[in-house]
């Protein structure tokens, strides 16, 4: 990440210190020199692009059934003359349905519902990655900080919820609590929390004894203020990284819950839930499941090599 | 040392200690279907009202933890409201099933990890290693049904050389074990791999490994009587650590391929919220990694010559 303290030679004017904001996103911006993190971020810029324009793109509501559709192979059309059930009632098709990536087993567009799950999975992945984030600063900046008893009482606490295998913790916590979107994001920020406390307190652990935070603390500063505006907008090169690498993680995670019947109930199309709905099919018509397979680890290969270009960007720096 | 492995042994004892109590917790929740589940849907709110304080489950928690625990320890595992038979007698098979599993997939992903991670390691930056790099960032972004549903397409769907289900009840082929153990391999080898090149890279730069090679010891010779007895300590810790990893993958993969094993029962379990057989399934889990995690710990302390003669 770019070095504010240097690159001033002498003589020149010192430049007005930029919003610590605006120096993140021009750090960030240095990805452009790095081959595997241009394609990562066009490959997450694509699905971005294809959740925000969902209802243009789908050529399809991703409800609507077309029987005579059903566990058809791409590119197939409806004979016409055939009759199928929507919710204005019966209606005739004439020829002209076509799903380009095939009909599930209800004979609903994979295509479009592929579509609009990318707005499902783009929504929660984020917001769920985002809480585990506010979470787990928090813990980490506490316990790399202060030391002491609060260390030792969160670092057992996250020691102690990151000894579960990961996935028998979610099974357990979404039991106890029942599948719904509130329910999920709580899960994925109580698991993944107590590993992102472990990076930041080590960030911490590091920073704490630098300079300006001597300064800041002379200063007589709150140790709040030093927290979160002396330490943590300095470590936040790694953080990014990580955070990327994360958001494919909870991406996975996502789609494995819908896979295991365990996550968002059913109307959502996210992509694991496509997969679930499928599953009975998959040996027989793979179609309605391999697509949707084939756009989640599209979209998680470009967060990995998102966060591979960005680890690579700061180390040249 | 002994001070060490008792500290580690403490701790990881009261580390299970409190996610039972995490776990009874967080299942307290689900009390109240209990009677329903066991008793069929028609019950009266009197009848479910008596059956919870027959059954004890009126008790304060505290009583009922340590009853349970003890209950545990003595290999009793409750019963069973899916399967109608105490849970015992179903998860030991099932555990067995997985081991198997967990056995091959070791016996494949840790070979073929180590190989590519040493070669890659070895000449760092090279085409050989670049391309390994990509390999193991691929096949990690892949999540276990995808690559499940992928393989199956080519070939169960395509070739037809496969069956996609692992035949339940009676024995299976091995054939049928090809699929679940590739799919676990994939996703697995990719991060072990991983370290083992950086382990490896790092040591190929330090100076004892320049002064083999500078003295004119054969490259060969170097790399496996020298490089190699350092750089494999740290990968030893992650291989272990994959166990835990492992527990989390089986339940994917056994669900997928109707594989008999423990993952699939823990899910089944969760499925039909079958309180005694979820928490007898998810404290097994935890006192496999723990353990593998003391372990793993351990056996690092003990392999690196530099904590062990401090």
């Amino acid at each position: 990440m770019t070095d504010t303290t240097s690159g001033t030679p002498l003589g020149e004017t010192v430049p007005r210190r930029q919003h610590p904001l605006v120096r993140t996103l021009k750090s960030i911006a240095l990805i452009r020199e790095s081959t595997i993190g241009v394609i990562g971020v066009a490959i997450v810029m694509f699905w971005v692009f294809v959740a925000i324009f969902a209802p243009w793109l789908a050529p399809y509501d991703p409800t609507l059934q077309i029987n005579p559709l059903q566990n058809a192979g791409p590119f197939s059309c409806a004979e016409p003359g055939l009759r199928f059930l929507t919710a204005e009632g019966i209606a005739t098709t004439d020829g002209s349905e076509c799903y380009l990536l095939g009909g599930d087993q209800l004979g609903r567009d994979v295509l479009s519902r592929i579509i609009y799950g990318a707005q499902s999975v783009l929504f929660y992945a984020p917001l769920a990655t985002a809480c585990a984030y506010a979470v787990g600063i928090v813990m980490g900046l506490l316990a790399g900080y202060r030391r002491g008893w609060v260390d030792d009482v969160l670092s057992r606490i996250g020691d102690m919820i990151l000894s579960f295998p990961v996935l028998v913790l979610y099974v357990v916590i979404i039991t106890a609590f029942g599948p719904s979107d509130l329910n999920i994001v709580l899960a994925v920020t109580f698991a993944s929390a107590p590993g992102i406390m472990r990076i930041v307190r080590g960030l911490v652990l590091d920073l704490r004894n630098r300079d300006y935070v001597g300064a800041a603390q002379t200063r007589g500063e709150s140790s709040f203020y030093i927290m979160f505006v002396e330490i943590l907008p300095n470590a936040r090169g790694p953080l990014i990284v990580d955070a990327c690498l994360r958001l494919g993680y909870t991406t996975i995670t996502l789609g494995v819950l819908g896979f295991l019947g365990l996550g968002l109930p059913p109307p959502d199309p996210n992509w694991g839930n496509l997969i679930a709905e499928n599953r009975e099919v998959v040996f027989t018509t793979p179609y309605s499941t391999l697509f949707p397979c084939i756009a989640i680890s599209s979209l998680v290969l470009g967060l990995n090599m998102l966060a591979d270009g960005l680890r690579e960007v700061s180390l040249k720096d | 040392m002994v001070i060490f492995l008792a500290k580690r042994t403490v701790f990881m004892v009261l580390t299970m200690i409190a996610v039972s109590i995490l776990l009874i917790l967080l299942l307290e929740v689900n009390v109240g279907s209990l009677p329903t589940r066991v008793l069929g849907p028609y019950i009266t709110e009197v009848q479910a009202a008596q059956w919870l304080e027959d059954e004890g489950y009126n008790r304060p928690i505290y009583v009922r933890y340590f009853e349970w625990v003890g209950d545990m320890l003595t290999g009793d595992f409750g019963y069973s409201t899916r399967f109608q038979i105490p849970v015992s007698e179903v998860l030991w098979e099932r555990l067995g099933n997985t081991a198997l599993l967990a056995f091959f997939v070791f016996a494949l992903m840790v070979p073929l990890s180590l190989t590519l991670g040493i070669l890659s390691g070895m000449r760092e930056g090279s085409g050989l290693d670049r391309s390994i790099s990509f390999v193991s960032v691929l096949t990690t972004s892949i999540p276990e049904f995808a690559s499940a549903v992928l393989l199956s397409t080519i070939f169960v769907f395509a070739l037809g050389w496969l069956e996609g289900t692992v035949g339940s009840g009676d024995g299976f082929h091995w054939t049928q074990m090809i699929l679940p153990v590739t799919v676990l391999v994939l996703y697995g080898f990719g991060y072990i791999a991983r370290m083992m090149r950086a382990s490896m890279a790092e040591v190929m730069q330090s100076p004892y490994i320049r002064t083999a090679i500078l003295k004119g010891l054969p490259y060969r010779r170097v790399i496996i009587r020298h490089a190699l007895r350092n750089a494999l300590i740290a990968p030893f810790t992650v291989i272990i650590l994959q166990i835990n990893w492992l527990l989390s993958g089986v339940i994917v993969v056994e669900f997928f391929f109707s594989y008999d094993g423990f993952g699939a029962l823990l899910l089944e379990g969760a499925q039909n919220t079958d309180i005694d057989l979820i928490q007898a399934c998810a404290m097994i889990a935890v006192v496999v990694a723990v353990s593998t995690q003391t372990i793993a710990d351990i056996g690092y302390t003990y392999l690196n010559p530099r904590i062990r003669f401090s």
